[in-house]
């Protein structure tokens, strides 16, 4: 469910307004917090819960993986290089602490070039794969990718 | 050589007991105004239940003594030096704009009613115009560069909303006092000393509907955020635990498999850079 503002924990910075992939986190005119413009365009990726330095900024669970009423809270620790969640139950009796590392390239590092890329070939036109989607994240041809399967490593810099 | 008490030639024409009543009626809207602001939007009923329901997730019982630590952190760190600013620029104009404003109310207060009548107030007047000095500069640089609608959205400067009636009343106030102390004595000075009233009237009279009243709330919201992260419960966000505790890599394995058995320093990520593409 859409992201929403602890307008009292936000101190207008910016960050989210910066990292949100469907530009709808503004800054009110009036109060100079962040908010949510139109829900019902939000991705849920998470991006702005992430980037925000003062954890203003949540988002409801669903409920496939909690019952509703729940709390769902996360942090990006990019000094670590690790995300890690909190889930609350509504009775509070869960309370459970994931972590995993992140998986994304360093901030700034992969801006694409669009305009260097070369054209797509024939057979790129007439495949099923959209542009530059790598081969190794697809599940239907297979078993389950891992970085060892790819021959990739996990490199410091949060680098796949 | 001692600067002139601005407020001692006013007294020629305007009674020191109707100047120290003035003050005193403004000390009155500010805690009238807090009140009713507190009971409007409901503020501190919220902040203690929401404390009590952390209270309960807390993991630990914190004594005493660590909760005057923690007091003195919040003393040092948010409430004297503004360290919840993320950004430097914001952090040295809300500086400004706080010890001017503080400067300049005190040294208000003692030449009313401390030095009314005598043109020699000590390093009172010095304190008056310093502090005035550092509120309009705090305040106008706010204005027209730091703040995030201008930075951000290119909004003018002379978009005026509700909620800027604290800022723009703090600089205006700042402003006309200082042109009224220069201009004392001739009909310009009176016009300015009565905008300089008329700014410090909305600027008291004015909290019901301004964010004056947050320079009470911040410190206690600073400090229940220092609590509820030292007794375990934490606002119910997630421990970053240390990623080289042996029992931490048994939790998750994902940890040592990608990261190793001494997950290297990853860098600032995000925090490289301040927002600056909206």
């Amino acid at each position: 469910m859409p992201t929403f503002v602890y307008m009292t924990r936000c101190d207008g910075c910016g960050h989210c307004v910066d990292i949100c992939p469907s530009d709808i986190m503004h800054i009110d005119d009036v109060t100079r917090r962040a908010y949510n413009i139109e829900p019902n365009m939000c991705w849920e990726c998470y991006s702005c819960v992430k980037a925000c330095p003062m954890n203003a900024i949540d988002v409801r669970g669903y409920a496939d993986f909690a019952p509703l009423g729940h709390s769902v809270r996360v942090r990006r620790d990019e000094e670590k290089g690790v995300i890690a969640w909190r889930i609350i139950f509504r009775n509070g009796k869960k309370d459970w602490d994931l972590l995993a590392p992140i998986t994304t390239k360093p901030w700034g590092t992969a801006i694409p070039n669009l305009k260097e890329a070369a054209a797509p070939s024939q057979e790129m036109r007439d495949s099923q794969l959209l542009y530059n989607e790598p081969g190794y994240i697809r599940m239907d041809d297979g078993d389950l990718h891992t970085l060892e399967s790819n021959g990739l490593k996990f490199k410091e810099g949060v680098y796949y | 050589m001692n600067i002139a008490n601005p407020f001692a030639e006013l007294a020629a024409s305007i009674s020191p007991s109707v100047m120290a009543w003035y003050v005193v009626l403004m000390v009155l809207l500010v805690i009238g105004g807090t009140i009713l602001d507190m009971m409007h939007k409901k503020s501190a009923k919220y902040f203690f239940e929401n404390a009590k329901r952390q209270k309960a997730r807390a993991v630990r019982e914190l004594d005493s003594g660590e909760k005057m630590s923690l007091a003195l952190k919040t003393l040092g760190h948010e409430v004297l030096t503004s360290g919840e600013f993320k950004n430097p620029k914001r952090r040295l104009s809300h500086l400004m704009t706080m010890y001017g404003f503080i400067l300049f109310v005190v040294s208000t207060a003692v030449m009313i009613f401390g030095y009314a009548d005598s043109a020699d107030a000590g390093i009172w007047p010095l304190l008056w115009y310093l502090g005035a000095i550092s509120l309009a500069l705090g305040g106008l640089w706010f204005w027209f560069f730091i703040r995030v609608d201008v930075f951000s959205e290119g909004l003018p400067w002379y978009q005026v909303g509700r909620d800027d009636i604290f800022i723009v009343s703090l600089i205006t106030t700042s402003v006309f006092g200082l042109l009224w102390a220069f201009t004392q004595g001739s009909t310009l000075g009176w016009v300015l000393f009565a905008l300089f009233i008329l700014s410090s009237t909305t600027l008291f009279g004015t909290v019901l509907w301004s964010k004056f009243a947050h320079m009470f709330f911040k410190p206690a919201a600073a400090y229940n955020k220092r609590i509820v992260w030292a007794d375990g419960s934490r606002d119910n966000l997630p421990d970053v635990p240390d990623l080289t505790d042996p029992q931490v890599q048994e939790k998750f394995p994902d940890i040592p498999t990608y990261m190793g058995k001494k997950p290297p320093y990853m860098g600032l990520g995000i925090k490289r850079e301040t927002p600056n593409h909206y």
